[in-house]
């Protein structure tokens, strides 16, 4: 790609041309931060640098780096979804008890993802048609996806089909090193949703809603179709990463992923996405969740400091990148 | 130089123009509701020309513009392309006809890269995905095309407001638009900024696109503009070539009386001299802002009314609003009573005893919601904090007091705000501010679209008040209402002052004349 349009660029021109553009700058912060702490750990712990260790991180993560995808969606168009943490308990619970009724594997599969997207539908026809605020909108949401579970069943019932454990438990090897199905579950999610949100007019229509919906609306996008598709992706993101979540724990729980949505949000903003909409990549998001995760590591192999600390530091990382964000915004407008 | 040519023309000139318009409108009428917003107004855009759409604000052009790009339908009248009857039932249709607009605001995306604003919605497409390549060489040959230097692949938001004017532009044109309409195309953008469009503005004229352009700066009109449409309260005044149009003669017909008319209306400008010996209440010292003011002086002393004359767009607005602390300024300060700080908020004025009526008074004055009497305490409660009310016997006092002096009707202190006729809430908005007793008052535009009673009683509280020592600047598009009412007299054009003189038998046709940038020797002796 050609970075001038002026044919004689000078040696500097092209070194300048090779420096990030600035909207890429947030997420090569957040990559910086990662590795940062990778080195560190493996400065300071035995056996932190090995790869596994990343690779792990992404296999305890998997069900959030899709519940972070879909969450990219809706932030990006200047909206959230709280719901996604309750999605996420149902689509265990939907599982967990269709499979009790002895439904074939796969059709539970498919009803697992057939909720969530619903229930994202409803709530995107929600925000669009009636003008209700996504916030509130994605909170009835929350409310009702968890109510949802308990209807079902308030004790936890646990998964015993082969399909799913067969699932769970299934890896890819790379020489000395493994990964579990539900991550290239995941990164394959990010993939996807990646290239939709680059390469495809949705997506673009996705960053344009963000940027300022009434001139999205006035060059003539689709912002109506948009608005409430984003809504249907982060609900059946939530669900695929529901199905995910069951693969993990093996069971159905009304009390799973209480909060969750709040780690996914965390995610996607410390992945540098802007909450005002309009500016992030899904791939920030992925390096989100693995700093999330990373904090987690590091606290366990240090053993002397309170899981406590956990919260204490993803609280302190996702105020200093709203700051920076805010600055980075003030700058530019 | 034709002084009597000043009869409203209905319908337009004929003409001996062989070549058929692109676009024709003939006898377009709209109403909302039960105000007539157009009447039998015909506007004919040739290709390879620049039409500019002048009147003052109010006179129809923003809706004949939008009959045009489809967003209003017409009750009456027909439109013409290339000689075809057309009916635009919503602006896609509008689109499909080659009609493109751009609008004053920019409306595209800070977000995206200045490629995908040009083309986003048809992009070039492969396999289903955006070809971004193919997309950039596109989006890189209409800015070539057009003279514009700009790399397709930065951010929009990156590049001046100037240049996204631009884009707005290049997006217009890539759909092989054959009308361009600029509605208000340089309200923000610099004197470099303003070549740099016109240069694009020629050269799309040069390759035959009909160009309409409306604007408040009169010399602009004058350097693109090969003809123009006047229109004046809805209707077509008539159709003229600007070069056959002195800025004098067009003044006269954009605000639309006869010279000899005006001069003849009995002025009551009293023999008041405000005493200019002691220091001025409220002193701006160079004030300005970037695309909205150049650096003005002006004193304000006691008991002295300052009439802001001018244009819409030309500065007097954004000159009160910057005196009020409103807008921040850019260059200068404004001082208060010798007290030498920058107001930083309105907040500071009020506390310093100046007050500010909008003439914005749907969006920044009433609050529809509220009773009479909140809305005319507002500003009393805000300047003691919400901490300490106002005992219920002074607010009906006060609120008595004004009902009357003002003649608010209905006088009824619990009515609610939006249930008042436009006259009276701009009078509860007047005793708004006159509950605060302030030294300094600043109205713009108070009697825009008030009725004539309504007016009158307004016109008769200023200048009260100013008997009793309060400094007022008093701004209105009414230049008869400006010279009844002040002591001096502010000119201004072009976002600057041009001229300031003592309210001595200044006449309507002379501020014309200081406005239309012509001096009074040319004009020869006044009737």
């Amino acid at each position: 790609m050609s970075t001038a349009t002026v044919p004689v660029d000078s040696l500097w021109d092209r070194v300048k041309g090779y420096s990030p553009p600035p909207r890429y700058l947030p997420v090569l912060a957040t990559l910086g931060l990662l590795v940062g702490m990778f080195a560190i750990g493996g400065v300071r712990y035995e056996g932190f640098s090995d790869p596994q260790v990343l690779l792990s991180l992404l296999i305890d993560n998997a069900f959030l780096i899709v519940l972070a995808v879909g969450m990219t969606f809706v932030i990006l168009t200047g909206g959230i979804d709280l719901s996604v943490g309750s999605v996420v308990a149902l689509s265990t619970m939907i599982a967990a008890k269709t499979l009790e009724l002895g439904w074939p594997p796969y059709l539970s599969m498919a009803a697992v993802l057939a909720t969530g997207t619903l229930l994202g539908l409803l709530m995107g026809l929600l925000i669009h048609y009636f003008d209700i605020q996504p916030f509130i909108a994605t909170l009835a949401g929350l409310f009702l996806a968890r109510g949802l579970t308990f209807l079902i069943s308030i004790e936890s019932i646990s998964i015993s089909d082969p399909t799913f454990t067969k699932l769970a438990f299934k890896t890819v090897t790379f020489g000395d090193y493994y990964l579990r199905w539900t991550a290239i579950i995941a990164l394959a999610t990010v993939a996807i949703a990646a290239y939709v949100l680059a390469r495809t007019r949705f997506g673009r229509t996705v960053y344009a809603i963000g940027g300022n919906e009434s001139s999205a609306m006035l060059m003539g996008l689709r912002v109506a179709f948009t608005k409430v598709g984003v809504y249907v992706i982060s609900g059946f993101c939530a669900s695929l990463g529901g199905l995910l979540f069951s693969f993990y724990i093996l069971s159905g729980n009304s009390l799973h992923a209480v909060g969750t949505e709040l780690d996914a949000i965390a995610a996607v903003v410390i992945g540098g996405t802007l909450l005002t909409g309009g500016r992030g990549y899904v791939v920030g998001s992925l390096l989100g969740v693995m700093v999330l995760g990373m904090i987690k590591t590091l606290i366990s192999f240090d053993g002397t400091l309170s899981s406590y600390w956990i919260r204490i530091i993803t609280g302190a990382l996702l105020l200093a990148f709203v700051i920076v964000q805010r600055f980075a915004t003030r700058r530019s407008s | 130089m034709t002084q009597m040519d000043l009869q409203p023309a209905h319908g337009p000139k004929a003409s001996s123009d062989a070549d058929r318009p692109v676009i024709e409108m003939r006898d377009i009428s709209i109403t909302f509701g039960s105000v007539q917003a157009l009447s039998e107004v015909s506007l004919r855009l040739r290709a390879g020309e620049v039409h500019a759409l002048m009147g003052e604000n109010g006179a129809g052009k923003s809706t004949l513009i939008k009959a045009l790009t489809g967003v209003y339908s017409i009750d009456a009248g027909t439109v013409l392309v290339d000689g075809e009857q057309h009916e635009f039932s919503s602006p896609a249709a509008s689109q499909a006809a080659g009609i493109s607009t751009v609008y004053q605001e920019v409306n595209l995306l800070p977000n995206l890269t200045v490629a995908e604003n040009m083309l986003l919605g048809r992009e070039p497409r492969r396999f289903g995905g955006i070809n971004v390549r193919a997309m950039n060489r596109r989006a890189r040959a209409t800015l070539e095309s057009l003279g514009i230097d700009v790399d397709p692949t930065s951010e929009l938001g990156e590049h001046p407001i100037a240049i996204q004017q631009l884009v707005a532009i290049a997006r217009a044109v890539d759909v092989e638009a054959r009308v361009l309409i600029l509605d208000e195309p340089t309200s923000s953008l610099d004197t470099d900024e303003v070549a740099k469009l016109f240069e694009v503005m020629r050269r799309l004229r040069d390759q035959g696109v009909a160009i309409v352009f409306v604007s408040h700066f009169l010399d602009q009109v004058y350097e693109i503009a090969d003809r123009m449409t006047i229109l004046r309260n809805g209707r077509l005044v008539t159709e003229r070539m600007v070069a056959e149009t002195t800025q004098l003669e067009l003044v006269k017909l954009m605000i639309g009386r006869e010279l000899e008319v005006l001069e003849r209306l009995d002025r009551k400008v009293s023999a008041r001299t405000a005493d200019e010996s002691g220091v001025p209440v409220l002193r701006a010292v160079g004030v300005g802002r970037k695309g909205a003011l150049e650096a003005t002086d002006l004193d304000l002393y006691e008991g002295e009314v300052i009439g802001l004359a001018g244009l819409l767009g030309s500065g007097r607005t954004e000159l009160a609003r910057l005196l009020f602390g409103a807008d921040s300024t850019d260059t200068g300060e404004v001082v208060i009573r010798s007290e030498r700080r920058r107001l930083r908020s309105p907040r500071h004025a009020i506390d310093r005893k100046v007050a500010f009526s909008s003439e914005d008074r749907k969006a920044e004055g009433v609050i529809g919601d509220l009773t009479v009497a909140d809305n005319m305490l507002l500003a009393l409660q805000a300047s003691r904090g919400w901490l300490r009310p106002i005992p219920q016997a002074t607010r009906t006092k006060l609120v008595e007091q004004y009902l009357q002096a003002l003649d608010i009707r209905p006088a009824d202190p619990t009515a609610l705000m939006r249930n008042l006729s436009g006259g009276n809430q701009q009078k509860v908005l007047l005793a708004r501010w006159l509950i605060t007793e302030p030294e300094v008052l600043i109205l713009d535009e108070p009697t825009r679209g008030i009725d004539i009673g309504a007016k009158a009683q307004i016109q008769a509280k200023v200048a009260e008040l100013s008997a009793q020592g309060m400094a007022v600047v008093f701004i209105s598009a009414e230049l008869e209402e400006v010279l009844r009412l002040s002591d001096r007299l502010v000119v201004m054009r072009d976002r600057r002052k041009i001229d300031e003189r003592p309210n001595n038998d200044v006449t309507v046709g002379d501020v014309l004349e200081i406005i239309a940038g012509e001096t009074r020797e040319e004009e020869g002796p006044r009737a």
